[in-house]
């Protein structure tokens, strides 16, 4: 599956597409398809997001998952920082990621 | 230190309006992000894996403890509580917000520090020895050397487009403690027939393509260093390479047309630019070198010292160095405890070392490339003091220099260029080796890792370099064996095919093992090595 | 004129790819420029020079007295190579309009006007009141360059 990825413009923050928005959590990303490259073209230059790009996700059981270790840690947050990851709450939040 | 005066001040006051302009233009749409990267990384603010990253430069590593604790401050109001010091003297944050990093410029441009060119294609923030103005060794403080040439090459006009990033460093002591021959440039202070000079290396860096610099000029006048520096840029500002990135720093051009080539090249642009009236005069330098006048020193400061804490004795033989004055320490603040992160410093740590400077130290702190903290001027008598505050926020690891003391890159865990993760392997590591009689017992060796082939975390110039590469989507790691970035400067050589995380961390302790039972004498592990070779050590790893 | 951008002194126009700004009061020259190889081969007659980011702008030096416009071209706004063409043709005393033309950004424009160019033509045209602040915005400057701006050591010691 491909996902589309890239961060807010004032923030920064990791984003991920939804189909209709964006949002900071992976689990609500969706299969973007054929029409991913499309996807990012569009909503950079709607300057929804800042460089976007398209990566090979997979589907899990907890929703989709980026394929590559980059964009598994950039979904989560830094391995050697576990409460600043988006689940500092969930010890077992990063067992995915590696 | 130096002080901002007027102009000082303008200068970096317009930046922040300016960049608070480019900020602004950006956000609305004027700009498109491929034409603001190339500003804001001029401003040291990068997009980095999980938000902006924003690099403040420390000059020459320099800072005083109003500086240091508004280091603190940015960390706790902007950040997330913490820093992160990096291999060339700066620190930098982790989790900036685009629209915050104006706000952050102008906090920091009313205690005299900006992110001027702290990135980009630009000459970048001037490096230096963290023991200026404090070792023995030292023919001059190369301080103001080095502010003159943060001077001159902040928004030089012609060279903020150059064909890559251009680092230079200056130093003033046959010991190298700033890897100042693995820079673009290299500026060592000599004395030649009573007069203070430069001698100019170029062509270093690490890298991709890591080379040792050349040496091309063995006195540059006080008088003549912009105009030589200008004729050296400007060589390279024309001739440099721009058509593939990987090939457009000094060295590959140095490297391409010979260094004697270059040399002569330089000396016929230095014969022309010398007629501008580019160079500053010298009082320019004397009011520079006024401000770095050495500390109101106690003549007669006492230099005994109570050992009889064992803890505190292993500290003072390892992180303490000798001062030029008699009842003074130099005193290094490992940023390395055993399972930590190389180089992070909580705001809460930073507090500590801003006031045991102002307390203990004249004010002054340094940044050493190898991701410590330095307070360079401690009266013996004030040690135990020291260390009781250090310890009490975990700031007192005796390891300076040793196996646990190690310079990694921020890594995937942070950095959008990385293969491979730096801090993880980097704690691992530290923890095999916690012993710490076990570690003295091995005694110097410097370990550096990368997480990519950028070599932010000076692969290339460990006595054991480790870089970390991507092999089809796991991590892996190359060990190299046998660099330096010392005075010994050499770069290191790959052992072998790579290794998994954990695999790597055994194939150090078969390096180490193998050293410990080859070695003679007071041999450091890095002379082993070069007197028996690479075999010794690639049988032990690879059977 | 001064650092400081002047409307009422400069010649501002939003033609994309022509000249847009100049800082110069004569007369704007028509001639198309010729390449710096068919000058230097036998059109040495034009007054209108173009200079490619490769190629060396010492090689005007001998004929600097009959040119009138040296176009600089910067095909991308990341090439700096034109910086230093600016600035050795102004060191070797070249008094004729010196354009900057192609991907020039308007950030960029103070460090050229510092390396001596006086006219620009922009791909894309520049925004006047982002221009007008960005010329304006720095009082000092730490080192000599191509313009009449008085370095920082120079205001010090005199």
């Amino acid at each position: 599956m491909k996902l589309v990825t890239g961060n807010d413009l004032p923030s920064g923050d990791v984003i991920w597409w939804t189909g209709n928005g964006w949002s900071r959590h992976v689990e609500d990303a969706v299969d973007a398809g054929d029409h991913a490259e499309a996807i990012a073209r569009a909503e950079e230059a709607s300057r929804r997001v800042n460089v976007p790009y398209v990566i090979e996700g997979v589907a899990t059981a907890e929703g989709p998952r980026p394929a590559h270790i980059k964009d598994r840690i950039r979904a989560l947050g830094p391995t050697v920082r576990p409460d600043l990851t988006l689940k500092p709450a969930d010890p077992n939040a990063g067992n995915w990621v590696i | 230190m130096y002080k901002y005066d007027e102009y000082d001040q303008a200068i970096v006051d317009a930046r922040v309006d300016e960049f608070r302009d480019q900020v602004r233009r950006r956000l609305a749409g004027d700009m498109t992000e491929d034409q603001f990267k190339p500003l804001r990384l001029m401003n040291g603010l990068y997009l980095q894996l999980h938000a902006y990253m924003l690099r403040i430069a420390v000059p020459y590593g320099t800072l005083d403890s109003r500086q240091m604790r508004m280091l603190g401050h940015i960390a706790r109001k902007y950040d997330r509580g913490y820093g992160h010091f990096t291999t060339r003297q700066n620190i930098q944050f982790n989790w900036i917000k685009l629209s915050d990093a104006p706000d952050i410029l102008a906090e920091i441009a009313k205690i005299e520090m900006h992110a001027i060119q702290t990135s980009g294609n630009c000459i970048r923030n001037i490096s230096s020895d963290q023991y200026a103005g404090a070792a023995a060794d030292e023919v001059a403080d190369p301080r103001p050397w080095a502010e003159l040439v943060r001077q001159w090459s902040t928004f030089h006009p012609e060279f903020s487009h150059l064909p890559r990033k251009f680092k230079i460093a200056v130093i003033a002591a046959d010991e190298d403690r700033a890897a100042m021959r693995l820079h673009d440039i290299g500026i060592q202070l000599v004395m030649r027939d009573g007069e203070l000079g430069a001698k100019i290396f170029a062509g270093g860096g690490m890298g991709r393509t890591p080379m040792i610099s050349h040496e091309i000029r063995d006195f540059v006048a006080a008088d003549d260093l912009m105009s030589y520096l200008e004729a050296c840029l400007r060589v390279y500002n024309r001739y440099g390479r721009r058509d593939n990135i990987y090939k457009a720093r000094i060295k590959i051009l140095i490297h391409e047309i010979g260094a004697d080539e270059y040399r002569r090249q330089v000396e016929e642009e230095f014969a022309a630019v010398k007629q501008l009236g580019l160079d500053p005069p010298r009082a320019e330098l004397e009011r520079i070198t006024a401000m770095f006048a050495a500390p109101a020193f106690a003549a007669d400061a006492p230099t005994d010292i109570d050992r009889s804490d064992p803890d505190f004795a292993v500290w003072l033989d390892q992180n303490v160095k000798p001062h030029k004055q008699p009842g003074y320490a130099i005193v290094n603040v490992s940023l390395k405890p055993i399972g930590g992160i190389p180089g992070d410093a909580s705001a809460d740590q930073i507090d500590v070392m801003a006031d045991l400077a102002e307390r203990y130290a004249f004010d002054e702190l340094r940044v050493t490339h190898a991701q410590n903290i330095v307070l360079p001027h401690i009266r013996v008598a004030d040690l135990k003091a020291v260390w009781d505050a250090l310890a009490e926020v975990g700031l007192a690891e005796a390891n300076l220099d040793l196996i646990s003391d190690i310079i990694a890159c921020p890594g995937l865990d942070y950095c959008s260029l990385a293969n491979a993760r730096s801090i993880p392997l980097a704690q691992k590591i530290a923890e095999r080796f916690a012993d710490p009689a076990r570690q003295r017992d091995l005694g110097e060796l410097k370990l550096k890792i990368s997480g990519c082939i950028n070599a932010c975390g000076h692969h290339h110039a460990g006595h054991i370099g480790i870089l970390g590469v991507d092999k089809k989507g796991v991590e892996n790691f190359q060990l190299l064996l046998g660099g330096s970035g010392a005075e010994d400067v050499s770069l290191g050589r790959i052992t072998g095919p790579g290794f998994s995380e954990d695999g790597v961390v055994d194939a150090i302790e078969r390096v180490t093992d193998t050293y410990i039972k080859v070695r003679e004498g007071g041999e450091r592990f890095v002379d082993t090595y070069r007197r028996v070779g690479m075999e010794p050590f690639k049988e032990a790893i690879y059977g | 004129m001064a650092d400081g951008f002047d409307p009422d002194q400069t010649t501002m126009t939003d033609s994309g790819g022509g000249v847009q700004l100049r800082f110069r009061d004569d007369e704007v020259n028509e001639e198309p420029a010729v390449t710096l190889d068919s000058f230097l081969i036998g059109q040495s007659n034009a007054t209108a020079v173009r200079i490619e980011p490769g190629d060396d702008a010492r090689a005007l030096l001998p004929s600097l007295d009959r040119i009138a416009l040296i176009e600089v071209s910067f095909p991308s706004f990341r090439d700096g190579r034109g910086y230093s063409v600016a600035r050795i043709l102004r060191e070797a005393g070249y008094t004729g309009e010196l354009r900057a033309s192609g991907d020039v950004l308007v950030d960029q424009v103070p460090l050229m006007r510092r390396c001596g160019f006086d006219s620009f033509a922009p791909e894309a045209p520049i925004d006047g009141d982002t221009l007008r602040r960005a010329l304006d915005r720095y009082d000092f400057h730490y080192q000599r360059a191509a313009d009449a701006s008085v370095p920082v050591w120079k205001r010090r010691h005199g």
